[in-house]
């Protein structure tokens, strides 16, 4: 493998295991508050965060670039905290890609914590355990499809991203250079062979996830928008 | 009194406004037609509903007051719910074990071998809880709740999703509980049969509010209560077994007014037991019949006589200050010259002995 692949495919991986842990953090208790909430904003709430299934790719990248740059309600921030501005680098492509794997995550879990219901919390509680308690040792194991979906979807679809990155990354080998983007230069060079390899592992790699997501949860919830 | 509960819900259009006492011991039935918010008021009395208000005590230790809510889970209570709610993701004595450890050790009262014998699970423990037929589902969930080592047990309709067979399978645990617990249980029912069999005390519900409570055998004979108006009223007389005579297959069970006659099976004599006499068996005579088939008859004084509908009336009996009812025509009672206070013979034509 040419060395510049082998570099595009470790900031690939970083990014998308980086990607897919702060959405678990994060997207953990937007979902379980989802789930439970009866807040009448929610159609609302649920419509902002499915956008970015069908925003192009190309629309988020454009508004985050704005963001992030240094004029930017992020990047001024950041600025104004002493730090750089987050376009152009690696923390820049994490924003970008939490941003844009968001749903694959949130609603996975969503639907997860939700089939539960309250049952099994109340008959919890009536056997003594804390509100706390109740969602470590009843809602993580029961919803535990939900989230191997979330974490295989998030990761295989940050892996796949094109157009954010290449609005916000600057496609610098070494650093925001990802395996999507490396594909498109070699064609671009019309290097095939190179372009062939790293698509078919792609391919490959995807195909494994998925059959590995299908064969852990035998009912398998489709993302729906 | 060391159940005090006097609490209110308002949900939508349905309001609840209940309020009753029950000893600290012994099965409290919660009784009263679908959507009457037997219930809700359950689960306001395990904390579940947060909404609602009112004042509960139990033991002396108040649950909730106007100003002071215990969480669920704060509440010393075994709960068991209609459907069984094992935790899927547990096997059998992972569920039984869910509460008992979250009961510190000098607390628990109840052993993990003590209810799974007392419920006979033992031969489950190790299965996963999908296989389980619904009535072994029912004994797990009952056993696990009763691991938590519960101050007050309520169980809410435990038998009604299930069929026949599970229903009788499970009958039999459901009164060794109630004759080897030493705490109150309240059972939410709408089947007069379970009552009869379980209840030492009934609390009647109506569309939200307690009508009357008391203890069962009176209030199933009480005549200003719609449970003594039905086709289906009835007496329970509590008795002893006596004697038992293998040639006619009769049980003696003896009660304050007499003996009476029952065929069946064998039971050891000086057995408590429960009888059944429903008013429609009950026939009224002046004088004590000879040359009757009918084996026990009873003298009786007359308490009250309440029309049912223009054909019928209840007439609700003194025996030896055991009530029992009789359902006969309007015309009948005419003949007979029926008034309170009048002494008279009832024959009891069929009666049934619930062990």
């Amino acid at each position: 493998m040419h060395p510049g692949d082998i570099a595009a495919l470790w900031v690939t991986l970083k990014l998308a295991l980086t990607t897919t842990l702060v959405l678990l953090l994060g997207g953990t208790p937007l979902a379980w508050w989802l789930a439970r909430t009866r807040t009448r904003m929610k159609p609302a709430i649920e419509a902002v965060l499915a956008l970015p299934l069908v925003l192009p790719p190309t629309v988020i990248g454009f508004y985050l670039l704005i963001a992030l740059g240094p004029n930017g309600p992020i990047g001024g921030a950041m600025r104004w905290l002493g730090g750089p501005s987050p376009a152009f680098t690696f923390s820049g492509l994490v924003i970008g890609s939490v941003i844009y794997s968001l749903p694959f995550v949130v609603q996975p879990l969503h639907n997860a914590f939700s089939a539960i219901g309250e049952r099994p919390l109340e008959v919890a509680a009536t056997l003594r355990a804390s509100p706390r308690d109740r969602f470590f040792s009843v809602v993580l194991p029961l919803a535990r499809p939900g989230f191997i979906t979330a974490a295989v979807l998030g990761f295989a679809h940050t892996v796949g991203e094109f157009g954010v990155v290449l609005m916000i990354g600057g496609n610098i080998p070494g650093e925001t250079q990802v395996l999507s983007i490396a594909i498109y230069d070699h064609v671009e060079a019309l290097e095939y062979t190179q372009a062939h390899w790293l698509s078919g592992g792609l391919l490959l790699f995807s195909f494994l996830m998925l059959i590995g997501v299908y064969a852990v949860n035998r009912r398998f919830v489709v993302i729906q928008p | 009194m060391s159940l005090e509960v006097d609490l209110s819900l308002r949900r939508g259009d349905f309001h609840l406004e209940a309020g009753f006492q029950a000893p600290g011991e012994g099965v409290t039935a919660l009784f009263g037609p679908s959507g009457c918010g037997k219930t809700s008021l359950l689960r306001a009395i395990a904390g579940l509903e947060p909404m609602a208000r009112g004042r509960l005590r139990v033991n002396g230790d108040a649950w909730q007051s106007p100003n002071h809510f215990t969480p669920p889970h704060r509440r010393p209570l075994g709960y068991v719910f209609q459907e069984a709610s094992l935790f899927p993701h547990l096997d059998v004595e992972q569920n039984l074990c869910f509460g008992l450890r979250r009961i510190a050790p000098r607390q628990r009262r109840v052993g993990l071998e003590e209810a799974v014998e007392l419920l006979g699970i033992a031969r489950l423990l190790r299965r996963r809880c999908m296989g389980l037929s619904g009535g072994e589902r029912q004994r797990v969930a009952i056993a696990r709740a009763l691991l938590t080592s519960p101050r007050l047990l309520l169980m809410d309709e435990p038998l009604a999703a299930l069929d026949l067979a599970s229903k009788t399978e499970i009958l039999p645990f459901l009164e060794r509980l109630h004759g080897e617990l030493k705490i109150p249980v309240l059972y939410v029912s709408h089947s007069p049969d379970e009552v009869a069999r379980l209840a030492d005390r009934l609390v009647l519900m109506e569309a939200g509010r307690v009508r009357a409570s008391g203890p069962v055998a009176e209030m199933l004979t009480r005549a200003d209560l719609p449970l003594a108006l039905g086709d289906d009223a009835e007496a329970l007389i509590e008795a002893t077994t006596h004697g038992y005579d293998p040639d006619y297959h009769l049980n003696y069970v003896d009660f304050p007014g007499g003996r009476f006659t029952v065929a069946g099976a064998e039971l050891p004599g000086g057995t408590a037991v429960r009888l059944r006499v429903l008013a429609r068996d009950v026939s009224l005579t002046l004088e004590p019949q000879q040359g009757t088939s009918i084996l026990n008859i009873f003298p009786a004084r007359v308490e009250s006589i309440s029309p049912i509908n223009p054909s019928q009336v209840l007439v609700r009996l003194n025996t030896a200050g055991v009530p029992m009812l009789s359902r006969i025509t309007r015309k009948s009672a005419t003949a007979l010259e029926l008034t309170p206070g009048r002494q008279i013979y009832a024959q009891v034509k069929s009666v049934a002995l619930l062990a």
